[in-house]
This record gives C-alpha cells, sequence and structure tokens, in this order.
C-alpha cells in the first residue's frame, strides 16, 4: 500500500494557527476573535502581528459570534475560535441565527474536539458538535486530519464565502499529509484498496492508515479514504468505493448519532447498500485520561479499525 | 429631515401601519411596534445618515440600523417602506407565505433595509458591535444603531455585548432601549425585576441618556446629545421611557397586546383615534 511517513508528531490546532496567519497576511479582511483562549487556539503569531484586527472577548461566547456576524455583514473574514464544545452547543442559538440564517460569512475554529481531548474529562471532550453542525443549512462541516491538511483547510475556508465549521484537536498527532491547497467538498483517497473501505475523518485517518497496514499484513486490502469535508459530502467518491469494496467502515472521533457513520450509511441506503461497520463513540460521555489510553478504551483506536474491517467484511 | 411637527405626523401614520398590518395578518406585535414608534420615526427620518437607493446590507458608506428586538417587525417594515426601502403596497403581504416580510426580519428573503435577521432575542447588539468595529477598521465614521426591549434585556448576551463594547471603546455605536416596562408575562418587574436599568448601562461602562420616548422634541434633543458622544471613547444608550401600545386607548399601558391582533371592530376604534398623514397602504 501506499507510504504515508509522519513528519513529526503536531497538533492539529497549530496548523490552524499557521493557516490563520498565512489566511490573515494574505487577506486584512481576516479578524480572529476569541473568548480567552488566544493560546489554545494558537492565535498568538495572528495577534502579534496583526492586533488591531484581532479581537479578544473574554469568556463570552454568544457576544462574540454575534459579533463576528456583524463583522462579517460589513465585510470582514471573522473566525471565532473556543473549545469544541464552547462554540457550538453553548451558542447553537447564535450559530443557526446569526450565522447559519444570517447568512454571515462566520468561520467556527473549533478546538480540542472528540475524546483525544483527554485528562480535561467528559465536560470538555465534545463528541457531538458535528451533528449539531451538520443540522444547520448552509453550514460546511470540515475535520482535518493532521496539522498539514488543518493549515490548507483554513486557508480554503477564509477563502470560501459562506460559513464553515473547522474541526481540529489538541494532542500532538501525526503529520503525514502533503502540502497542497485544501479542496472543500473533495474525498481525499489516500490509498486505493479491494476488499474494504475504511472511511475516516479528524484524528482518525492516521488510526485507519495505520490499520490498513496491519490488514494488508493479514492480506487484506484496505481502502483509505479522508472525509475531511464532511458537509457538503463527496457523495460521488463514497458511493464508487462502497460499490468497488463492497464492505465499510467508517471512523470518526465522534458519537454515532448525527455523526459522519450515520450520514454515511444514508447515503449507501439510499443508492448502493453494503454492509457498514462503526468506529465511534456510542452513546455515552468520555472521562479523564490520556489521549491514546481513551481511544483504546472506547474502541476508537487503529485495532479496532482493523477488527471493525474484519468484521464487515464476513457480511458481504 | 423631517422637522419635530413633521415626525409627529409621520409615527402617527406609522401607528396606522403597524395596526392594519398586524389585523391583516391577524399575527404579530403591536404593542412593543407603538411602544418605539416615535423614537425610531425619528431616527429614519430625521437623526440617521441612510439612503434606501445606495444601501447595501454592508452598509458601508451609510448609518446602519440592527432591530435587536425582532419581533417589532410591525414597526420596522413601516419604517423601512415609508422611507423608500420598498413599495408600501408590500406591507399586505406581512406573514403571508412567500412573502419577504417575514414574521421576523429575514435576510434570507432579501428584502431591502434589513442588515440582519433577529428575533432570538438578545442577539443584536453583537451583531451591531461587530459592524462597528468594521467600520472602525475600515476608518468609515458613520455610526451603528440598534434598539433593544427592556425585557430582552434579561438575556445574559445583552450584558456580555456591553461588558465587550465598553471595554473595546466601541463609541461608534448608539443602542436605544425601550423602556416600556411590559413583556409578555407581565410587568418587567414582576417578571424578572429588571429594576435601574440606566444605573446597570452606567456600570457597564456606557455613556446613558434618558429621555421621554414619547415627547419629539425630548427625543432629538437625546439623539443630538448621543451624536456629540460618539467618538469620545464610550459606547452610547439611550434609554427611552415609553409606554406599550402608545397611541391607542385600549392597548396602551399593558402586556396584553404584545403578540396579538386586533380584531376587525378593535382596528377600526384605532384608526379613529390615530391621523392618516401619508396614505394607508
Amino acid at each position: 500500500m501506499k507510504k504515508y511517513t509522519d513528519k513529526g508528531k503536531k497538533d492539529t490546532r497549530s496548523g490552524f494557527g499557521a493557516g490563520l496567519y498565512e489566511a490573515g497576511k494574505a487577506d486584512e479582511r481576516v479578524v480572529p476573535l476569541t473568548a480567552d483562549l488566544k493560546g489554545s487556539l494558537k492565535m498568538d503569531a495572528f495577534a502579534a502581528e496583526f492586533p488591531e484586527r484581532y479581537y479578544e472577548c473574554g469568556i463570552a461566547e454568544a457576544n462574540m459570534v454575534g459579533a463576528a456576524a456583524g463583522l462579517a455583514i460589513a465585510g470582514k473574514v471573522p473566525f471565532v475560535g473556543s473549545f469544541a464544545e464552547f462554540v457550538t452547543g453553548r451558542v447553537y442559538d447564535q450559530i443557526r441565527m446569526e450565522v447559519c440564517y444570517g447568512e454571515t460569512n462566520v468561520k467556527i475554529a473549533s478546538s480540542h474536539a472528540g475524546i483525544t481531548l483527554g485528562e480535561d474529562g467528559a465536560t470538555h471532550q465534545t463528541m457531538e458538535d458535528i451533528a449539531l453542525m451538520r443540522a444547520l443549512p448552509n453550514m460546511v462541516v470540515i475535520n482535518p486530519c493532521d496539522w498539514t491538511q488543518t493549515k490548507n483547510a483554513t486557508i480554503a475556508a477564509a477563502k470560501y464565502d459562506g460559513p464553515v465549521y473547522l474541526r481540529f484537536g489538541r494532542p500532538k498527532v501525526a503529520d503525514f499529509m502533503p502540502d497542497e491547497p485544501f479542496e472543500i467538498g473533495k474525498a481525499y483517497v489516500l490509498n486505493e484498496g479491494k476488499d474494504v473501505t475504511i472511511f475516516a475523518t479528524g484524528h482518525m485517518v492516521w488510526e485507519s492508515l495505520q490499520a490498513a497496514e496491519a490488514l494488508e499484513a493479514e492480506g487484506i486490502s484496505a481502502e483509505v479514504i479522508d472525509i475531511a469535508t464532511i458537509k457538503p459530502l463527496d457523495t460521488e467518491a463514497v458511493i464508487a468505493s462502497a460499490a468497488k469494496t463492497g464492505a465499510v467502515v467508517v471512523a470518526e472521533e465522534h458519537n454515532m448519532a448525527g455523526g459522519l457513520g450515520e450520514l454515511i450509511a444514508g447515503v449507501l441506503a439510499g443508492s448502493c447498500p453494503k454492509p457498514v461497520e462503526y468506529v465511534n463513540g456510542k452513546d455515552q460521555f468520555g472521562q479523564s485520561g490520556t489521549p491514546s489510553e481513551l481511544l483504546a478504551a472506547y474502541n476508537m483506536d487503529a485495532a479496532h479499525i482493523a477488527e471493525a474491517a474484519k468484521k464487515v467484511m464476513e457480511r458481504k | 429631515m423631517q422637522s419635530a411637527a413633521d415626525l409627529k405626523k409621520t409615527a402617527s401614520q406609522v401607528r396606522r401601519d403597524i395596526i392594519r398590518m398586524v389585523t391583516k395578518a391577524k399575527s404579530g406585535h403591536p404593542g412593543g411596534s407603538m411602544s418605539c414608534a416615535d423614537f425610531l420615526t425619528a431616527l429614519y427620518f430625521n437623526v440617521m445618515d441612510h439612503n434606501p437607493a445606495t444601501w447595501t446590507r454592508d452598509a458601508k458608506g451609510q448609518d446602519a440600523f440592527i432591530l435587536s428586538a425582532g419581533h417589532l417587525t410591525p414597526v420596522y417594515y413601516s419604517l423601512l417602506s415609508r422611507s423608500g426601502y420598498f413599495p408600501v403596497d408590500e406591507m399586505n403581504t406581512f406573514r403571508k407565505f412567500g412573502t419577504r416580510l417575514q414574521g421576523h426580519p429575514s435576510v434570507e428573503k432579501g428584502l431591502p433595509g434589513i442588515t440582519q435577521t433577529s428575533g432570538s432575542l438578545g442577539q443584536g447588539l453583537s451583531a451591531a458591535i461587530g459592524i462597528a468595529l468594521a467600520k472602525k477598521l475600515d476608518k468609515d465614521s458613520h455610526v451603528v444603531y440598534t434598539m433593544l426591549g427592556d425585557g430582552e434585556s434579561e438575556e445574559g448576551q445583552i450584558w456580555e455585548a456591553g461588558m465587550f463594547a465598553a471595554h473595546h471603546q466601541v463609541d461608534n455605536l448608539i443602542a436605544m432601549t425601550d423602556r416600556n416596562h411590559q413583556q409578555i408575562d407581565g410587568t418587567t418587574e414582576n417578571v424578572a425585576g429588571l429594576g435601574d436599568l440606566t444605573a446597570k448601562w452606567v456600570a457597564f461602562g456606557w455613556d446613558v441618556i434618558e429621555a421621554d420616548g414619547h415627547d419629539m422634541d425630548a427625543i432629538l434633543d437625546a439623539f443630538a446629545k448621543a451624536k456629540a458622544k460618539v467618538g469620545q471613547g464610550k459606547p452610547i444608550m439611550i434609554m427611552f421611557n415609553t409606554e406599550m401600545g402608545h397611541g391607542v386607548d385600549f392597548m396602551a399601558g399593558t402586556h396584553k397586546w404584545h403578540g396579538n391582533a386586533p380584531s376587525e371592530e378593535q382596528c377600526a376604534n384605532a384608526m379613529t383615534q390615530l391621523e392618516e398623514t401619508l396614505g394607508d397602504f
């Protein structure tokens, strides 16, 4: 299979910070806002170089989203940044009204998403945000997989005219994607295979590549597809791969309800029914622990992806 | 720019429009629309630098207005159409299927003059702040106006916004509170104990001006004072003391007309109390 090399462990939130800086340097309409999480969201470089168009909002996310909508109305490209919980659930009404129905060009930068947030525990381990954001008309949902893709997705989000939910995480993970412009709405085929397709998003993409390597050693050819854009979903690519391999695994650091798994299952049920196994959170909250401990305990690591692949192939 | 005498006549027509729109639609929010009708008429026909012919949603080169209390579309649509943003006859479509005059302001439907959707209370002030920040970045000296209901001020986001605007010295923002002391469930003091709103805004670092919201001379004086404070480092709040349902005897001073439509007979009665000055739609 195609080899991907880890260029060194990096956090995806730093990829966001790098992309934000680059986008802001290229376009003075770019204006980030944060709710007392400049450091966590890696906005320091931008804030240091462009202090006149960076807004510290204090711990007041609702006003932050509203002010961003106003900035967007007047032609700016605001990025509001906070932890996933606080830029989705806490401000759902504001995003629905001011951003999506209000048709404002606001980017929601959502860090520390998923269970790999780790030690802070279930209060901050948001596993429902994709469902919330997917449900909103006009919203684009992007969950890039590594530092490089997050950087490039941030740049693409700044150029895109409309609301974007950009989801990334806290831990340092493998950085393996090529440095190329990000295409919103494109499913990235990282490895071609013939026996089973693994659709993955976010941190689960690297885990899926590891799983595919393990499967290859057992003689199983797994196709790995990075669903970096969850909405709009590249349905053509999803259907084509499922039709080719006839068995599907969906891996995501998100709960079942409203996540990528249900989304892909829905698409396949309508056009190309194939067996599907899910590697995701169930109807539950997380707990404190290290990211790797948690991924293993909640069945969301490479080993569980490989297991799901074998299981779904038996259902062909 | 209308004189105080002309503004009173315009406001009378605006009140007729409010009651006739709500009566025809058999739904809507007349009470609060009538309490803010005088000072918003002054805003649109005297105070604000705006031009319907060149208006764009981004409010570039003009003053901007956001109706934070989004349910008050009857007064808003009357002011916009009477100012020339869209044909007066379109008020006949208020709340009807397919209309641009949605129950609450919608940008999706593309009604000229609507800068931002609103209706979930407590959000318009934040959006106004954002536009004001952008105007500062763009070195556009125009002012951003927004209007809050007093009941709306129970929302936490209002106070987040209040703190933010003072901290960031958003001094090109003039907010208004329609202090009519009523909300759906009763008086503001019985429902939530709003207390001394003026003192609260002062404590949040705002310049606050109080005025009688039904005395046109006092209204114009308050706006003049507010404009003089623009650029002085503080956001500005005008606390307009008003009466819900003002202008029609059976609607005045009660929360009962917050969100209820008059009957045909009640509408006819109200019309006898309000002079037709610009021709009904």
